[in-house]
Parts: C-alpha cells; sequence; structure tokens
C-alpha cells in the first residue's frame, strides 16, 4: 500500500487516501502505468468488485504484466464509510473541486495531491456508478474536446455504450476532465447503481481493462473477447429523457437495456394513497433503454429512463 | 403589495411547494430580491421578511417611484427548509447550481428553470446569498465579474466592502451569474449568519438594498446609512489557515481592526487540552470572514483578513526593486 495523501483529522484519526501498486516481475520502473481510480463519490461502489477483481486476476498472472498498476480504491474514504456522496462536514462534490491546490483547505489539496500522483498515466480509467436512483449500462462517457484519443481506448473497454457528449464548462471542475487537460487519457465509467455491486458489470469492465491494457502492450496474460460497443455522438444520435411529469411511485413495466419501439410501456408512475396511474409512460422513439429508473419515490422531473435512439434493433 | 405564487411544484405526501414573490410598485421590472435558495439559509429569509415588511410600509407611504416596480421572493426552497436540509430532499441537488434551469429537466432544474423565466428580465437582480465555507462575514456585496457587471451599481448599497471575483466553472450555474447572462446587473449580499440570525446585519442588509433602491431612484426614500464602499478582490483578501486540526478556540471577532501579530486564535488538542497552534495576524487589517465550526481540518480557513496596507507595501516594494 501507498500513501497518496493523509491529513490529520481533529480528534485522532489520520485521513490516508491509499492506492496499490503492482508491479512486473523484473520492473525496471519505467513502464507504461495505468491508474484505476474509484470512489470519488461514496455513495458509489461498483468500482469497489472492479478494483477487488483487477488485482485478484493480475496478481495470480502476475508474470503477464508488462506494465505498471496503480489502483485507487477510495478518493473519498469519509465518503465511503459514511454512506456519503460528498466529502462529510465540507458538503462538497469531490467531483467539482479538482485540479484542486496544494494550499487550499483540505478537500482541494486531497485533490491536487490526487492529480499530481495520478498524472504521467498511460490511461486512467475513472469508475462511477451512477448514483442511487438510476440503473445504467456499462458505459464511457467522453467529452466531446477529447474524443479523437479517447474514442479508440474506449472501444477497448468491453463496455456496450460509448457516449460522446457536448462540452459543459460546469464539468471542467472534474477529475476526468483535470487529467485530460494535463495529458493523461482518462476514461469516465458510469455503470451500474448507487450503493449496490452488480457483479456481471464488474467483471465485464475487468475484462476490458485487461483488454485494453494488452493492447497497450502491458499485459501479455489470456484475455476475454471483447464487445463493440454503440458509440453515441450527440450530433448524430439523439438521447431522449423521460422526466417523471408529476410526483409518485415508479413501477417499471420493462427491463433494462432492452429495445423499445416508439409506443412502449416503459413503466408507470402511481399513487398508493388513491390507487391512480398518475402517469403512464411510453416509450417517445425506437431505441435501446440504457438507462432506467432504480429508486421508485420520484419527484416531478425526476428522471425515469434515458432512451438511445436509432432505427435498427441490436 | 401583490402576492404571487410564481412557481408551484406537487408533492406525493407533502404540500406542494410553492415560490412566492412579493411585488411593490407597478411597471418597469426594476429590482429582483430572492432569499434562500438553500435550506439552511434563514438569515437570508428572515432578512427578506424585514425587507417585505419594510418595502409594505414605503408602498404604502407613496414613496416608490412611478413606473418602478420590485419583487421580493424570501424563498425558493421551502421544501427544504421545512426538514432542515441545505439542499433538495430527495436527490441533495443544489438549486443554485441548476441556473438557468431547464422546463422539462430534473426536479431542482425544472424549480430553477420556473422560477427564472419570471425573473430573468429586471434590470438589477440581487441574492441573499450563503457561503460554501462556514463562517461569518462582514457585510458587503460579492460580485462575479463579467462583461456586465457594473462596479458604481455596486456602490450604490453603501456597504462597507465591494468584492469582486472571476467566476470559476462551478459558478456558471448559479443564479448571479445567469443573471448577468441575460443582461440583469447581479449582486450577491452576504451578511454575518446563514443559520442562526443576527438581528443588526439583517437590518444592515435591508438598508443596504434601501440604499440602493433609492441610489438607483426606484424608491423616494433615503436611509442616511451606509458607507462609501471599498472595493477589494477576492484574491487580495489573506487567508489564514490552520496548519493542525483541531478544536478551533477563537479570541476575535468578524470586523475586528487587529494589529500585525495579534493573536487572533488558538488551536486546541481536544485530548490532552494543550495548544498546538496559535494563529497570528500577518498584517494590520480587519477581520472580513471567520470560520464558525468548533472542529477544523489541517489547512482550513479560520480567517479572511482585509490587508489594509496592501498599497503602502506595493509601494515600498517597488521603491527597494
Amino acid at each position: 500500500m501507498i500513501k497518496v495523501a493523509s491529513v490529520n483529522l481533529p480528534v485522532d484519526e489520520e485521513l490516508t487516501i491509499k492506492k496499490e501498486r503492482i508491479v512486473p516481475i523484473n520492473s525496471t520502473g519505467k513502464e507504461k502505468r495505468i491508474s484505476i481510480v474509484t470512489g470519488t463519490h461514496g455513495d458509489e461502489l461498483e468500482g469497489q468488485y472492479v478494483c477487488y477483481e483487477l488485482n485478484r486476476r493480475i496478481k495470480k498472472n502476475i508474470e503477464c504484466l508488462k506494465g505498471i498498476v496503480d489502483i485507487y480504491p477510495a478518493l473519498n474514504p469519509l465518503g465511503i464509510d459514511s454512506i456519503t456522496r460528498g466529502i462529510p462536514a465540507f458538503d462538497l462534490d469531490m467531483n467539482r473541486i479538482f485540479p484542486g491546490s496544494e494550499n487550499g483547505i483540505m478537500a482541494d489539496y486531497l485533490a491536487h495531491k490526487i492529480v499530481e500522483d495520478i498524472k504521467g498515466s498511460a490511461l486512467c480509467v475513472d469508475i462511477h456508478a451512477s448514483n442511487i436512483f438510476l440503473m445504467e449500462i456499462p458505459q464511457i462517457r467522453i467529452n466531446e474536446i477529447t474524443k479523437e484519443e479517447l474514442v479508440p481506448l474506449a472501444k477497448m473497454m468491453n463496455v456496450d455504450f460509448v457516449w460522446v457528449h457536448c462540452a459543459a464548462t460546469v464539468l471542467e471542475s472534474t477529475l476526468a476532465y483535470s487529467l485530460n487537460d494535463v495529458g493523461t487519457p482518462t476514461l469516465v465509467v458510469e455503470m451500474g447503481v448507487g450503493m449496490r455491486i452488480t457483479k456481471n458489470y464488474g467483471d465485464q469492465l475487468v475484462d476490458g481493462i485487461l483488454n485494453t491494457m494488452k493492447e497497450m502492450g502491458m499485459w501479455t496474460g489470456e484475455v476475454n473477447s471483447v464487445r463493440e460497443p454503440i458509440i453515441s455522438y450527440d450530433e448524430d444520435f439523439e438521447v431522449n429523457f423521460i422526466n417523471a411529469s408529476s410526483a409518485g411511485v415508479f413501477i417499471p413495466a420493462t427491463k433494462h437495456w432492452v429495445n423499445l419501439n416508439k409506443g412502449d410501456h416503459v413503466g408507470d408512475i402511481v399513487d398508493p394513497l388513491t390507487g391512480e396511474v398518475l402517469d403512464e409512460i411510453h416509450s417517445p422513439c425506437s431505441g435501446i433503454l440504457f438507462t432506467l429508473r432504480e429508486y421508485p419515490v420520484c419527484d416531478e422531473g425526476s428522471l425515469i429512463a434515458r432512451i438511445l435512439e436509432r432505427d435498427e434493433k441490436i | 403589495m401583490k402576492k404571487t405564487v410564481l412557481y408551484e411544484m406537487k408533492n406525493l405526501y407533502r404540500d406542494n411547494m410553492r415560490v412566492t414573490g412579493y411585488e411593490f410598485g407597478c411597471g418597469e421590472k426594476s429590482v429582483c430580491v430572492v432569499g434562500s435558495t438553500r435550506g439552511n439559509e434563514i438569515q437570508q429569509l428572515y432578512t427578506c421578511g424585514l425587507l417585505v415588511k419594510t418595502l409594505k410600509r414605503i408602498e404604502k407611504a407613496g414613496l416608490i417611484n412611478e413606473n418602478k416596480s420590485i419583487i421580493v421572493i424570501p424563498s425558493i426552497n421551502s421544501s427544504s427548509m421545512n426538514i432542515e436540509k441545505r439542499f433538495w430532499p430527495t436527490d441533495n441537488t443544489d438549486i443554485n447550481r441548476m441556473f438557468p434551469g431547464y422546463n422539462l429537466g430534473e426536479t431542482t432544474q425544472r424549480i430553477a428553470g420556473g422560477v427564472f423565466e419570471k425573473i430573468n428580465d429586471y434590470e438589477y437582480g440581487i441574492q441573499f446569498a450563503s457561503f460554501f465555507m462556514p463562517g461569518k462575514f462582514l457585510p458587503h456585496v460579492r460580485m462575479m465579474m463579467t462583461e456586465n457587471t457594473d462596479i458604481e451599481d455596486a456602490k450604490k448599497f453603501g456597504l462597507q466592502y465591494i468584492v469582486k471575483r472571476t467566476p470559476r466553472p462551478f459558478d456558471t450555474t448559479t443564479l448571479n451569474y445567469n443573471w448577468q447572462m441575460w443582461g440583469t446587473k447581479a449582486f450577491s449580499i452576504y451578511t454575518h449568519e446563514t443559520e442562526n440570525l443576527d438581528e443588526s446585519s439583517a437590518m444592515t442588509g435591508v438598508y443596504a438594498v434601501l440604499n440602493f433602491l433609492s441610489q438607483s431612484g426606484i424608491i423616494n426614500y433615503s436611509t442616511h446609512r451606509g458607507y462609501n464602499s471599498s472595493i477589494i478582490d477576492a484574491d487580495e483578501l489573506y487567508d489564514l489557515q490552520t496548519p493542525v486540526a483541531g478544536i478551533f478556540h477563537p479570541l476575535c471577532s468578524v470586523g475586528d481592526s487587529v494589529s500585525k501579530g495579534q493573536l487572533l486564535s488558538k488551536i486546541i488538542d481536544p485530548y490532552e487540552g494543550k495548544v498546538l497552534a496559535e494563529i497570528k495576524a500577518p498584517e494590520y487589517g480587519n477581520v472580513f470572514f471567520m470560520n464558525n465550526k468548533q472542529l477544523v481540518y489541517a489547512n482550513q480557513i479560520l480567517f479572511k483578513l482585509t490587508d489594509d496596507y496592501t498599497i503602502i507595501r506595493k509601494a515600498e516594494n517597488s521603491e527597494q526593486q
């Protein structure tokens, strides 16, 4: 275990951000480095299994490792411990404070140390897990300004979907933006749902990471074949958002990651008090349902589903 | 006075959330004042309530000028206030990070969008705001510098300080920033408190708005209170951080003038009671901001001081060079 950063908390506790470094046998120290990071949001746990499984598979076949692997399972240890999305006590979203600053407050200082530590990696994979409200198919999200470099890497990662989205100023404070900005290619993975582990998604992503490492010359072991992702560019494909038209309890009528035809029944928002169906939700287009609401209670406006509009069936 | 529900959102089991505006005068949309956008902004809510009470009297006395209208919105987030939660009850999002909003988007985007479409065409926008770091401020006007910023207008509040700052990426979704993008001249006013009430600085906030309305020719009423404001850049405030974590024991108050070397606070070891660090003023100045949390983390900003000797020191340095 290596300490990336540590600070003393007020009452007899040291807060430490840890990483595990796995090096090849007979390492020169000059090999390419891949960084796997997760746990920026304390309620997103899908990356925990990925870190464990990647660690396990690499260490089991260490002779196949030709690069350096740094695994950061908890960028926000206090958040993970207390089931808090942000940084407890600071009420801050950690993924809005990068690149941080060395002399800033604790959160800024930690962000700075994290960026400094990851900087220089040949690739960084930043694993997120949606939130407690939504189930996401394994996907990589790429800011359009970095698509030339990142889309080829994303294709190796065994995800189902790559979403190249428009630039947004507010996203310039994220870890991925900050690292890409200093020349460290960083892929943002979104998959599963908050506060849970979806093991098959984790296995899928570990296959993808090992495949990518093999393509980059960092792994010589066997890898499972990877899937070809659907790649969506905002300018070419339309992502349709379905938001709740009223507050209520959402009862899904479809499974996640299925093809829908325009008009298919997605689910109902119901009122348990009166037994009424408040909103019968139908698909506004034909396409693939890649996001589906997991948490039943919704307000007006709560996101219910995202559908990638397309003509043909997968 | 006209009381209007500007936006209303239904809830499953709770009462509807209503965003209520109090309109004074009629005609040209002159000034919009917004209070709490977050559930813990009690002082901001209270200050707006006092302002509504005062404007009622001013209107009744016929002191609002012709073709001028003012709207005061005490809160746009009563749902969070009623359960003592800072951000939105279900998804913990911040309405003041959702502007300009989107009427077909997620819940807080809809609230922001629904309110913003009613208030984006005022000449001036004033928000009683709170800072992301918990603490007490000297009352001041804070301005994000964009092409639509006018310092001369900020002087009309008559507050002791005007603080200028450059917007950062996360500021681009705030009410203040979006007002400016839509052509409204926007100001944020900070008083002493957020979660607790401070009567004196709440009244300072009310008088600041009345000064502004008077100086802008919107009301015919002079408060005879106010300063010739000092303009400072947020980056020029001197941050005093604690080198260690522990219990914060302050030895001064917000607004105090402090001298070089003066002991401002001690950081105490929570188990053994010994002094871990002494925080001293590096220069002469005023305590502009003071942390109000008892447990502090290493590197935490405890004080922000105005550095009253900046100009002299810059001149001295240039002479030495």
